[in-house]
C-alpha cells in the first residue's frame, strides 16, 4: 500500500466538503477519482498536497501515520500534483523551472548552469519530450507545459502523482501521449491518483475507480466490472435520462442560417457553407485546430469575413462585431465560460439582461422591476440553484453558472444560437440538463448550432453533424447513420482513429 | 446589503470619528467660514473624482487630469482677459478638457496604448506645452464678471455647490439606471466577456475619458473664478488627491468595483483631514503622512475584500450543493 487516508473529515465554515472519507492508493496503479463537481475530489487532492488540514481522519504514507500533511511534508513522502494549468513560470527556461522545483533554494547558491541544463536534459529524456531546456516555458504548448510538470514530479523522485483534470486542454493526440507517459510511470511503480470528468478516459487508464458523492465515497471498484451507465449511476446518486431529439424537425422548416462559400484568412476557414434550419440542432465535430470556434466567432463578428455570404432567416448579414451579430439575431455562448461568459462580479440578473439592456429599458433607463422579472423568468426555467437573483454568479456551480450564460442569450431573443462546448467543466447532473434544455429550445424553434469535442455529447444531442477539418467541412452525417468511429474517420487527417476514446479534443492551445 | 457598501461604510464612519474628536477638542473647526473654505477647495476634486471613478471602474486611470486641469483654466481666463463674451470663456473649460480627453481616449481605444502610460505621456507634455505658451506668467487682470462667474460673492459656494451636487446626482442615476453604467461594470470586471456581451469596449472607453476631460475643465472653472489671478501651474499633484480620494472610496484599482458615493466620502475625509490638524494644533506637515496612511489603509481593504470575496464565493457553492 503506498498510500491511504481512513476516515478522513473536513468541513468549511460548518458546509461538510468530506464527511469520512477511505482511500487508498497500491504502487503502479492508476486510481480514476470521479464525481460530480462538488463532490469533494479537490478537496481531498488539497489534503493529500497538505494544503488544507483535515478535521479528522489520519493519512497514512509507506507505512507512516499522520493526522495532517503539510506542503513540505507531502514533497518530502514523495507526494507530487499535477492541475489543469501548469503553474510554471512562463519567462524562465524549461531548466530554470525545473530547478526552482528541486534545487536546495538559498539565495548565496552558486548556479551550475550546466549541471542545471544537463539535468533538464535527463529528466525530458527519460519522458522521451522532445524539449529544449534553454526554451522559456511561455514558448512551449500546453501539452509541454504539461511535460515539464511531469518532470518536475518525476525529478523529485515523486512517487505519488495526484492529477487533476490533466488532458482539460490537451488534443485527443496529446491526451494518448500524456497516457503513455502516464503507464511508463506506472510501470517504475509510481501510483497515480488522476481525476477527469470524461469517462471514457478513466475507462482507457484507470485501474480502479473511486466515485464521490457528496463528499462521501460511494464506491470503490476495478474499472473491470464497471459499466458506462452503471459509473454515471454512482456518480448522479440517479439513472439519467437519455435526452435525444424528440421529433425530426420538419425538412420544410425555414432556415435560420445559411452560410455560403464563408472565407476568412484570419480565422483560417475556406469556404464554409452550411445551414441551420428552425427547430434543428446541427453538432459541429472535429479536433483542435479544425476552425471549429473560428468558424463561430467568424458568424459573430469576432473575425474578419474575407468571402461568401451570411444570411440570417433570409436576410443577408455581414457582422462587424459582436453587436452587429447580436443585432442580426445571433448568440453565440462562448466556450471559456469564466473568461468570456459571465462576469463573476455582477448578480445573476446584471449577468442575465447584459446582452439585452435594450429590452429591458423604457426611455433609455433600465427598468429594475422588468429587469427583475426577465431574471426571474429564466431563474425558474433553466432551474438555477441561486440564493437570489442579487447573488454575484461567481457564487454559483459551474452548472448554474452555465446556465445563467445561457439565459443571457436567450433574452436577446436571437433566430440562431450557437454554443461551443457547452459542458465543459459542467457535472454529469448539469450536463444532461443543459443537454434538455438545448433540446426544448430547439423544439421552441431556435435553431441551434452546436461546437462540441464530446463525440457523445454530439452524437446524443444533434439531429445533423458536421466535420470540420482543416478550416473546410468535410462531411455531413445524418443523426440516424452517425457513429463515434464515422466523425472520427472524417475528422482524422489520417484516418487513424486511437484507443484513447470518445474524447476527441478539447479546448484551443492556449 | 451592508456588506455590500462596506467601504462606504467604513469611510462615513472614519468621518463621523473624526468630526467628534473635533466636536469636543477643536468646535470651532465647524465654523461656517471654514466649513465654507473646505467645501470650496473640495469642490474641483470632487468634481474630477466623479470622473475619475468613471474610468477606473472600467479598469483604466488618467493621471493627466491636473494638466489638462491647468491648462482649461488658462484658457478660460485668457479668453475672458481677451475680452470673448464671458459664457465663452466659461464653456472653454469643459470643452478643451473634454477634447483633451478625447486625445486620451483615442490613445487608449484607438491605438491601445495601456491608459497609465497614455496618460503620463500626455500630464508631462500638456504640462511643459502650457509652460512653453505661457512662458510662466500667470494669467492677470480678469475682467470682474469673470470672477464667482459673474455672481454675488456670498451666493457662489452655494450654487458652485449646486451644480456639483447635481454633476454627483447625475453620475450615480446614470450608473444605475443607464445601460451604458451597466456597461461601465461589466467592462472593469470580465473585458472580453463584456465585448462578447455585445459591448463596444473601445467606444465606451474613449468616451469614459472624454467624460473625465470635460469634468476636469468643469473642476478647473469652478477653482479659476474663485481669484483674481490664474497660475499657469495650477493644479500640481492634483492628480494624487483625486486618485486617493477614489481609492480611499473603495473604488477598486483593477476597475469593476467602487461607486461615486464612496468617492463623495473619501474626497470629504482627505480634504477634512488637513485643516482639522491645523485646528487641532498638530503639525499641517503631519497632513500628507496622515493621508498616506488612509490611502494605504483603504488599498489594503481593498485587496483583502477581493481575496475574502473568492473564498466566500466558493464556500457559498459548496454549501448550495450541499443543500442540493
Amino acid at each position: 500500500m503506498r498510500l491511504a487516508i481512513t476516515g478522513v473529515r473536513k468541513a468549511f465554515d460548518g458546509v461538510h466538503a468530506l464527511c469520512g472519507v477511505s482511500f487508498d492508493l497500491r504502487a503502479g496503479e492508476v486510481h480514476a477519482l470521479v464525481g460530480e463537481n462538488g463532490a469533494g475530489k479537490s478537496t481531498l487532492i488539497k489534503i493529500l498536497t497538505g494544503a488544507h488540514r483535515p478535521d479528522t481522519g489520519t493519512i497514512t504514507v509507506e507505512g507512516q501515520s499522520a493526522t495532517h500533511l503539510t506542503p513540505a511534508l507531502a514533497r518530502e513522502l514523495g507526494i507530487a500534483a499535477i492541475y489543469q494549468q501548469p503553474a510554471l513560470f512562463p519567462h524562465l527556461s524549461v531548466a530554470e523551472n525545473l530547478a526552482i522545483a528541486l534545487e536546495a533554494a538559498s539565495p548565496w547558491q552558486r548556479v551550475h548552469w550546466r549541471a542545471r541544463r544537463a539535468r533538464a536534459k535527463a529528466l525530458l529524456h527519460d519522458l522521451d519530450a522532445p524539449i529544449d531546456p534553454d526554451q522559456p516555458v511561455g514558448g512551449l504548448s500546453m501539452p509541454e507545459q504539461q511535460l515539464v510538470e511531469i518532470a518536475k514530479a518525476v525529478g523529485a523522485d515523486a512517487r505519488v502523482l495526484l492529477m487533476d483534470e490533466p488532458t482539460a486542454s490537451l488534443t485527443h493526440r496529446e491526451t494518448t501521449r500524456l497516457f503513455e507517459v502516464i503507464r511508463r510511470l506506472c510501470a517504475r511503480g509510481v501510483a497515480i491518483v488522476y481525476i477527469s470528468h470524461r469517462l471514457a478516459e478513466v475507462f482507457a487508464l484507470a485501474d480502479r475507480v473511486t466515485v464521490l458523492r457528496d463528499g462521501e465515497v460511494v464506491a470503490t471498484r476495478d474499472r473491470s466490472t464497471l459499466s458506462t451507465d452503471e459509473l454515471i449511476r454512482l456518480m448522479v446518486g440517479r439513472a439519467l435520462e437519455h435526452t435525444g431529439p424528440t421529433a425530426a424537425p420538419l425538412a420544410s422548416a425555414a432556415v435560420a442560417l445559411q452560410l455560403d462559400g464563408i472565407s476568412s484568412r484570419e480565422a483560417g476557414l475556406r469556404s464554409v457553407s452550411l445551414q441551420v434550419r428552425r427547430g434543428e440542432i446541427v453538432g459541429i465535430a472535429g479536433l483542435v485546430g479544425a476552425g471549429r470556434t473560428e468558424l463561430a466567432e467568424t458568424i459573430f463578428g469576432l473575425r474578419r469575413l474575407d468571402g461568401g455570404t451570411l444570411r440570417v432567416k433570409g436576410d443577408v448579414v455581414r457582422p462587424a462585431s459582436p453587436r452587429d451579430a447580436i443585432a442580426s439575431g445571433i448568440a453565440y455562448l462562448p466556450e471559456d465560460r469564466l473568461r468570456h461568459g459571465v462576469i463573476g462580479d455582477m448578480s445573476v440578473a446584471a449577468n442575465t439582461t447584459l446582452a439585452s439592456l435594450g429590452r429591458v429599458s423604457k426611455a433609455g433607463l433600465i427598468d429594475r422591476g422588468l429587469e427583475s422579472r426577465t431574471s426571474d423568468e429564466y431563474v425558474a426555467r433553466f432551474r438555477i440553484k441561486t440564493p437570489d437573483r442579487s447573488t454575484p454568479v461567481a457564487a454559483l456551480s459551474g452548472g448554474n453558472q452555465q446556465k445563467v450564460a445561457l439565459a443571457r442569450w436567450l433574452a436577446t431573443a436571437p433566430a440562431v444560437l450557437i454554443v461551443d462546448e457547452p459542458t465543459q467543466g459542467v457535472d454529469v447532473g448539469s450536463k444532461a440538463e443543459i443537454h434538455a434544455r438545448l433540446r426544448q429550445l430547439a423544439g421552441d424553434g431556435l435553431a441551434i448550432l452546436m461546437i462540441s469535442s464530446e463525440l457523445p455529447e454530439i452524437l446524443a444531442v444533434s439531429d445533423r453533424i458536421l466535420v470540420m477539418r482543416r478550416g473546410e467541412i468535410v462531411g455531413e452525417l445524418q443523426r440516424a447513420e452517425a457513429t463515434e468511429e464515422g466523425i472520427l474517420a472524417l475528422a482524422l487527417p489520417d484516418a487513424s482513429a486511437s484507443p484513447a476514446g470518445p474524447s476527441l479534443a478539447a479546448s484551443r492551445p492556449s | 446589503m451592508l456588506t455590500r457598501y462596506r467601504s462606504e461604510i467604513s469611510v462615513g464612519v472614519a468621518l463621523l470619528l473624526l468630526c467628534a474628536v473635533l466636536a469636543v477638542r477643536a468646535p470651532a473647526y465647524f465654523h461656517g467660514d471654514n466649513l465654507v473654505d473646505i467645501l470650496m477647495s473640495s469642490l474641483p476634486v470632487l468634481v474630477i473624482g466623479i470622473g475619475m471613478t468613471l474610468v477606473m471602474l472600467v479598469g483604466e486611470i488618467d493621471i493627466s487630469v491636473a494638466s489638462v486641469f491647468a491648462i482649461a483654466g488658462v484658457l478660460a481666463g485668457s479668453l475672458a482677459t481677451w475680452q470673448v463674451p464671458l459664457i465663452i470663456a466659461f464653456v472653454s473649460a469643459p470643452l478643451a478638457g473634454a477634447l483633451l480627453g478625447a486625445f486620451n481616449g483615442m490613445l487608449v481605444a484607438r491605438f491601445r496604448i495601456p491608459s497609465i502610460v497614455a496618460t503620463l505621456a500626455t500630464m508631462v507634455a500638456l504640462r511643459d506645452a502650457l509652460r512653453w505658451v505661457t512662458q510662466g506668467a500667470w494669467v492677470q487682470n480678469l475682467p470682474p464678471g469673470f470672477q464667482w462667474l459673474g455672481l454675488p460673492q456670498g451666493a457662489y459656494p452655494a450654487a458652485a455647490a449646486a451644480v456639483v451636487l447635481a454633476l454627483v446626482g447625475m453620475s450615480v442615476l446614470a450608473l444605475a439606471y443607464l445601460a451604458a453604467g451597466r456597461q461601465v461594470f461589466a467592462t472593469g470586471s470580465n473585458p472580453e466577456a463584456a465585448r462578447l456581451a455585445g459591448i463596444d469596449v473601445p467606444r465606451l472607453k474613449f468616451w469614459l475619458f472624454v467624460l473625465a476631460g470635460g469634468l476636469t475643465g468643469t473642476a478647473a472653472l469652478l477653482n479659476a473664478v474663485r481669484f483674481n489671478q490664474i497660475p499657469g501651474n495650477a493644479g500640481l499633484g492634483l492628480e494624487m488627491k483625486v486618485i486617493a480620494a477614489v481609492l480611499v472610496g473603495g473604488t477598486s484599482v483593477t476597475g469593476g468595483r467602487g461607486s461615486i458615493a464612496g468617492t463623495v466620502l473619501g474626497v470629504v475625509l482627505l480634504g477634512a483631514i488637513g485643516p482639522a490638524l491645523t485646528f487641532l494644533g498638530a503639525s499641517p506637515y503631519w497632513e500628507r503622512a496622515i493621508q498616506g496612511a488612509i490611502i494605504l489603509t483603504a488599498v489594503a481593504f481593498d485587496a483583502r475584500r477581493t481575496h475574502r470575496a473568492s473564498v466566500s464565493h466558493s464556500v457559498v457553492a459548496r454549501s448550495q450543493r450541499a443543500a442540493t
